[in-house]
């Protein structure tokens, strides 16, 4: 287990610094960066501004430089926003994972429930029923089903707020507050959910049918056990074991906020702030942003595989 | 001796793509107290099917019991509600299966899995069920009892796992073990091991037994009374010595001819000829007809019932029908 860990330590060093390199370079070789595109600055002043920010030596020395400032703990300095991508992180990235943390929450508890019902139930006019309102989620795109409910249920009812994350202008605190962001975070979990709901109840529901077609279910029932125990101790846990891949899946996911989804609802979160420096070609922000989604991920594949070895025993590392 | 379990008029059909199989159809016949019924038939012909429906394990919409019954200690198991059948399966008819290795949970240990119905059943506390799981680890005859009950499925071999799966099916006593093909997926020497011990259970517990094989050598072994199944039907049944010196129906002496036999060294294996026929097609007719040499023009067009043929036995052929019979 320990050689297993440190070696896989060692590939996660090498991959992540090829990948730094690659998203480095992708970044920098685009063509124009932040000072390009504002019309108010002069050419002279513009070289000026390069020279200072240091955007007119040669890419591999900006890397070094970039490489050696993140050991340091600096992911650099977010040239909109005037301040280092690390603090725009930390303001950013909780609102993003609130939402992230209860939706897919939320949807993995729901899809486990329906997806062992349907299974076990198939071609039950229930499973019928979720088959159809699965197939009818996963069509419609998450700008539609947004701005579908925020017309019902915040324009025409006004039973919800459309956006935001606390009302403009509100200084509420404590419970009042919570209250609040409770109501405004309400529509964008629901449509998240109904996004993430299809293929992952699709996902379970398919792993169920197989295991449910196992001998091993077959010995349980034949043992006399109940047949909730057959289905939550023998089928279930079996089901779910595949399922840890996604689990490393769903760490950067946690973390990466949501592009469309934060844009609709005007979500203050990591996703928003990532789209607008798009706009601006604020690269060192999205070079932090992108490395540290990058870290993220390799740790989350690490993170599945330790999983497997403590959930299936037949895995050994 | 005393009747343990009454099988009459059951059939089972499944419902496939192409249509409804009678996978059994109409077959009756009954086990007695300490007796080992073995069922005897070439794959798909009815044999699992049968064990499936005694233990009420034929899933619904796939396929369903669609008559007769199954009295059991003068309960008809067909017509229990699904509790009571419950109390049953695991209890009083045990049941093992051909695949020992995928027959276990991968992911539960050897030792909770034995101790499941011990604790279903017989009401124990875990660590009383634990005690007994060990005890059971060490009575069907592997060693280091303690250790086997704390791993997993994969560590074992198919042997010892068909012997754990043997201590589920004794740990609560039953009145009746059903094995389906016990030894078919085990290597030789193992094979009779594992017959050995099914009747060391059976001799010191009294149990009975119903042994389903294709294995004629293992018939001849193991079993008090024989059952020869073909499409689904029962097409000879009586006393071993009775059946294996004296065969009635052509199938049966089709499949005693096609074992080998030691010492009689032939170029080629006697079998018999043409296929099983499809389930989908079968007509009104000996399903047996278009391989038997001895068919007549009635064998094409009438199903023979199943009659006395004399010394205990039963045949379903019309060479032992009445004369006034034939059309």
């Amino acid at each position: 287990m320990s050689t297993y860990l440190t070696k896989r330590l060692l590939y996660m060093l090498v991959i992540l610094f090829a990948a730094s390199l690659l998203i480095f370079c992708l970044y920098a070789l685009t063509p124009g960066d932040f000072i390009t595109g504002n019309i108010k600055l002069t050419a002279e002043r513009k070289a000026e501004l390069r020279e200072i920010y240091g955007l007119n030596k040669p890419v591999l020395e900006r890397y070094g430089l970039w490489m050696k400032d993140a050991f340091h703990g600096n992911f650099g300095y977010s040239l909109a926003q005037q301040k280092p991508v690390l603090q725009l992180f930390s303001d950013y990235i909780w609102n993003s994972f609130l939402l992230a943390a209860v939706s897919t929450f939320l949807t993995w508890v729901i899809a486990v429930i329906v997806g062992v019902i349907s299974a076990y139930k198939q071609y039950s006019w229930f499973d019928t029923l979720v088959m159809v309102a699965i197939f009818a989620a996963m069509s419609l795109p998450s700008f539609f089903i947004g701005l579908f409910l925020i017309k019902i249920l915040a324009v025409d009812l006004k039973w919800l707020p459309p956006g935001g994350m606390i009302t403009t202008g509100s200084n509420a605190t404590g419970l009042a507050y919570l209250k609040e962001v409770v109501r405004h975070m309400t529509l964008p979990v629901v449509v998240m959910v109904l996004l993430g709901l299809g293929s992952l109840t699709r996902y379970f529901r398919s792993n169920m049918i197989d295991v449910l077609q196992q001998d091993y279910i077959r010995t349980a029932r034949a043992k006399g056990l109940k047949e909730r125990k057959v289905l939550f101790t023998h089928a279930l846990r079996n089901a779910l074991l595949p399922a840890i891949t996604l689990v490393g899946f769903e760490l950067p996911a946690l973390f990466g906020g949501s592009l469309i989804i934060e844009q609709i609802f005007n979500w203050p979160g990591i996703g928003q702030l990532y789209m607008k420096s798009f706009g601006l070609r604020d690269y060192p922000l999205l070079m932090g942003f992108t490395m540290f989604i990058a870290i993220l991920t390799v740790i989350g594949t690490l993170l599945s595989d330790i999983l497997y070895r403590v959930a299936d025993p037949r895995v050994r590392l | 001796m005393k009747e343990i379990m009454k099988i009459d008029g059951l059939s089972t059909v499944f419902f496939t793509d192409e249509g409804k199989v009678r996978a059994v159809d109409d077959i009756s016949f009954r086990v007695r107290e300490g007796e080992t019924v073995c069922i005897v038939g070439e794959s798909g012909c009815g044999k699992s099917v049968t064990a499936m429906s005694i233990m009420g394990l034929v899933e619904e919409p796939g396929g369903k019991v669609s008559g007769g019954s199954i009295d059991f200690l003068g309960e008809d198991l067909l017509r229990l509600d699904k509790n009571s059948l419950r109390a049953i399966r695991g209890h009083e008819i045990a049941m093992i299966f051909q695949e020992p290795m995928s027959s276990l949970n991968p992911v539960i240990k050897i030792g909770e899995q034995i101790m499941e119905p011990l604790i279903v059943h017989q009401k124990m506390k875990k660590k009383a069920a634990r005690q007994r799981a060990v005890e059971l680890i060490s009575q069907v005859g592997i060693s280091r009892a303690e250790q086997i009950a704390d791993s997993y499925p994969h560590e074992l071999s198919g042997g010892m796992l068909q012997r754990i799966m043997i201590a589920i099916a004794i740990s609560c006593s039953p009145k009746l073990l059903i094995a389906d093909e016990p030894t078919t997926a085990l290597d030789v020497t193992i094979q009779a091991q594992i017959l050995d011990m099914l009747r060391e259970f059976k001799e010191s517990s009294g149990m009975s037994m119903m042994l389903i094989t294709h294995d004629l050598g293992v018939v001849a072994e193991m079993a008090d009374y024989v059952i020869v199944m073909y499409s689904g039907k029962i097409v000879e049944e009586g006393e071993v010595v009775q059946l294996f010196q004296n065969p009635k129906h052509p199938y049966t002496r089709g499949l005693l001819k096609s074992k080998p036999v030691m010492g009689q060294r032939q170029d080629e294996l006697y079998s018999i000829p043409g296929q099983v026929p499809n389930p989908l097609e079968l007509a009104s007719s000996c399903y047996f007809h278009d391989r038997c040499e001895h068919c007549m023009p009635v064998c094409r067009t009438r199903h023979p019932g199943l009659k006395e043929v004399g010394g205990g036995q039963k045949a379903a052929c019309w060479l032992y029908e009445e004369a006034e019979v034939h059309v």
